[in-house]
């Protein structure tokens, strides 16, 4: 007797090991991440426990967890829009600087607006600067199939070195002692808080719009639609839907939503327009978007965790454990991830076999 | 400095700025003749430039440097195809998936290496007679002997891919995997050895820039060349030669940028660093719409290779 394993596609894939393969990525991450930290002659135990202390461990590091989480949120929601329809925008981190930029003009130029005025501008020009961001991808790739993942890529390059000229340049606040910064917005630019926490409005602006996305993309008819252009494009043509438009409609949304994240950071937390707003928020969303198979609520889920790893990367630093180690175990969590989705699709069979 | 003076430095800037790029261009050539899409190849040069530089640093010995960055290279190409061949992952994640743990590790493994200088980088060295040519000397036989290397691996590949019998089974595992199982070409670990090789040429291609044109460490000193490189696969549709030709022309805007600003030209330095991003978009539309949105792409590419659905 000799025992044989053979591989088998499964019918319907496994709903168990959509929730097992992500938890156990991000543990086998771990264990990578781990591996490299021995190897930089650090402890591994010691740093992951500093990390898990200083995200989750005080109240102040919880809210900090929520306040990086919430411009996760908005880009992976933006990018799952693109994503089901199999258009990879992976350029929702310049999206989020357009719309940093386009919703400080307001607050900059005309200071005295009231807040009922100045907040919805303000979010309105950020989802406008992102969607236009997001809508000249999709125009190049709708009319000539220009590769949308090199052109959202090169976009977001553009997108801020374009922030750098603004407060480097015209932007700079002439009373800032020559530092690349704006002047600071006033009162009424700034997205109400929480207490005395730094968690602003835009996490209830986050869960809402998951429920959005949930109804819009699970149970309407351009969701529908959408889906079957993401699986099929030729089934889709034959059914006489209209790809071109939809192109531009997806990306109009996608890049909307993560310029309203820049709109929420500069507004919510910054206060002004400045080099380095984002960490990669737009480029940890995709792990998130993906992690979560683009389900919204377990966008918010998941963004909470990566929020953690980011807020655990800048507390290690403090022992002189480099921030990038949390992007490290990022990038360490997409891979296993994705070589588990193996195992969602395809079971090992083992068959006992007669040896002759 | 005189007119002359001045073209022969970008010209001669061009050639080196653009060689990291086709080291990177090459190894994603490979790659995706073999049917894989590989958009780890920003990663990929990043691990290659940091443990290029980290070798070179310890061992003193650039040349251990360029052996490591290669080796690293062909270690994420390895991952890449572990997902994307045996595990017929999603092959567009998978190479995100690269570049962003190459991002990161690269940044963790590097950052006690920053402003340190490589005791011996890579130098010019002028070849004898071919240096002395006037203008094509100095732009072309002046350069360090990466640049040279890199002409010869264009020269092998494009041999290689037309000339041989192991070339024209890697462009049949790229077209048409199932008929070239059929004939006996063992698909799967050729894919494995190109997806490799590819990797290693990409981690050449950043220790090109921390060990020869930049000489040092920086975070994220690639600053999108990998997925330039990859644009520029396109561009050149696959061929050794035109990607040679690409590369310069990419290197030859980066220079434009530098030496306009060297001049003294009154545009903000920040526009000046666009132009690359811009350009790689404006070549990619131009190619794209010329040919009408069809590309000659090897035919299975970016479609794992699963022999019962054959």
């Amino acid at each position: 007797m000799a025992m044989a394993v053979k591989l088998e596609k499964r019918l319907n894939p496994s709903a168990a090991m959509n929730v097992i393969v992500p938890l156990v990525s991000v543990l086998a991450a771990f264990v990578v991440g781990a591996i490299f930290l021995t190897l930089t002659d650090r402890d591994p135990l010691e740093v992951y426990t500093a990390m898990f202390k200083g995200a989750l461990g005080s109240q102040y590091g919880l809210a900090e967890t929520v306040v990086k989480a919430i411009p996760l949120m908005l880009c992976a929601l933006g990018i799952s829009a693109a994503f089901r329809m199999q258009l990879w925008n992976i350029g929702a981190e310049g999206q989020f600087y357009m719309g940093a930029f386009a919703a400080s003009y307001l607050p900059l130029t005309y200071p005295q607006l009231p807040i009922w005025l100045m907040l919805p501008g303000m979010a309105l020009l950020g989802c406008f600067g992102g969607g236009l961001w997001g809508l000249a991808p999709a125009m190049l790739r709708a009319r000539w199939k220009v590769n949308e993942i090199i052109t959202t890529l090169m976009f977001n390059y553009v997108a801020i070195l374009w922030v750098d000229f603004l407060v480097y340049g015209p932007w700079k606040d002439p009373k800032g002692f020559n530092f690349p910064l704006t002047a600071k917005f006033p009162a009424s630019a700034a997205l109400p808080t929480f207490g005395d926490s730094r968690i602003h409005v835009g996490l209830i602006i986050a869960v809402v719009l998951a429920a959005v996305f949930w109804v819009v993309f699970e149970k309407s008819r351009w969701g529908f639609e959408i889906k079957v252009i993401g699986a099929s494009e030729q089934a889709a043509r034959y059914a006489g839907m209209n790809i071109r438009r939809n192109i531009y409609w997806v990306m109009l949304l996608s890049g909307a939503v993560c310029g309203l994240a820049g709109m929420a950071e500069v507004s919510g937390i910054v206060g002004r327009l400045q080099p380095n707003l984002s960490p990669g928020y737009g480029y940890t969303a995709i792990i998130v978007a993906w992690l979560s198979k683009l389900h919204p609520a377990a966008i918010l889920l998941v963004s909470i965790l990566f929020g953690a790893l980011q807020v655990g990367g800048f507390f290690v630093q403090t022992m002189g454990v480099p921030a990038s180690v949390a992007a490290m175990l990022q990038g360490a969590v997409l891979f296993f991830v994705v070589g588990g989705e193996f195992l969602t699709q395809y079971r090992f069979v083992s068959s006992r076999k007669e040896v002759a | 400095m005189g007119e002359q003076a001045f073209y022969i430095a970008i010209l001669s800037s061009a050639v080196i700025a653009g060689t990291p790029i086709l080291y990177a261009a090459l190894g994603e050539l490979v790659t995706e003749r073999a049917g894989v899409t590989n958009l780890g190849v920003e990663g990929m040069m990043l691990i290659g430039a940091v443990s290029g530089f980290m070798a070179a640093i310890v061992t003193g010995n650039s040349w251990i440097g360029f052996a490591a960055a290669m080796l690293a290279g062909g270690a994420m190409g390895l991952i890449h195809a572990v997902l994307t061949v045996s595990l017929r992952a999603n092959q567009v994640v998978s190479g995100l998936a690269l570049t962003l743990f190459g991002t990161g590790l690269s940044g963790y493994l590097g950052k006690s290496y920053i402003g340190i200088p490589v005791a011996e980088p890579f130098r010019g060295v002028s070849l004898p007679l071919l240096g002395d040519i006037p203008l094509l000397g100095p732009v072309l036989f002046r350069h360090d002997v990466l640049i040279y290397l890199s002409w010869a691996i264009v020269l092998a590949l494009w041999f290689f891919l037309s000339r041989t019998r192991a070339g024209l089974n890697l462009q049949a595992i790229g077209e048409n995997p199932g008929a070239a199982d059929s004939l006996g070409i063992p698909v799967f670990s050729l894919r494995y050895f190109y997806v490799i090789v590819g990797g290693m040429l990409c981690g050449a291609g950043g220790a090109y820039l921390s060990l020869a044109s930049a000489p040092s460490w920086l975070e994220n000193m690639t600053a999108g060349r990998g997925w330039i490189a990859v644009a520029l696969v396109i561009f050149a549709l696959w061929k050794p030669g035109r990607a040679l030709v690409g590369s310069y022309l990419f290197g030859g805007i980066d220079a434009l940028g530098f030496h306009l600003q060297a001049a003294g030209v009154h545009v903000s330095h920040f526009f000046l660093q666009m132009l690359p991003y811009l350009f790689t978009i404006a070549v990619l539309t131009i190619v794209m719409a010329r040919r009408g949105g069809r590309l000659a792409a090897p035919g299975s590419l970016g479609i794992p290779y699963d022999r019962e659905q054959r």
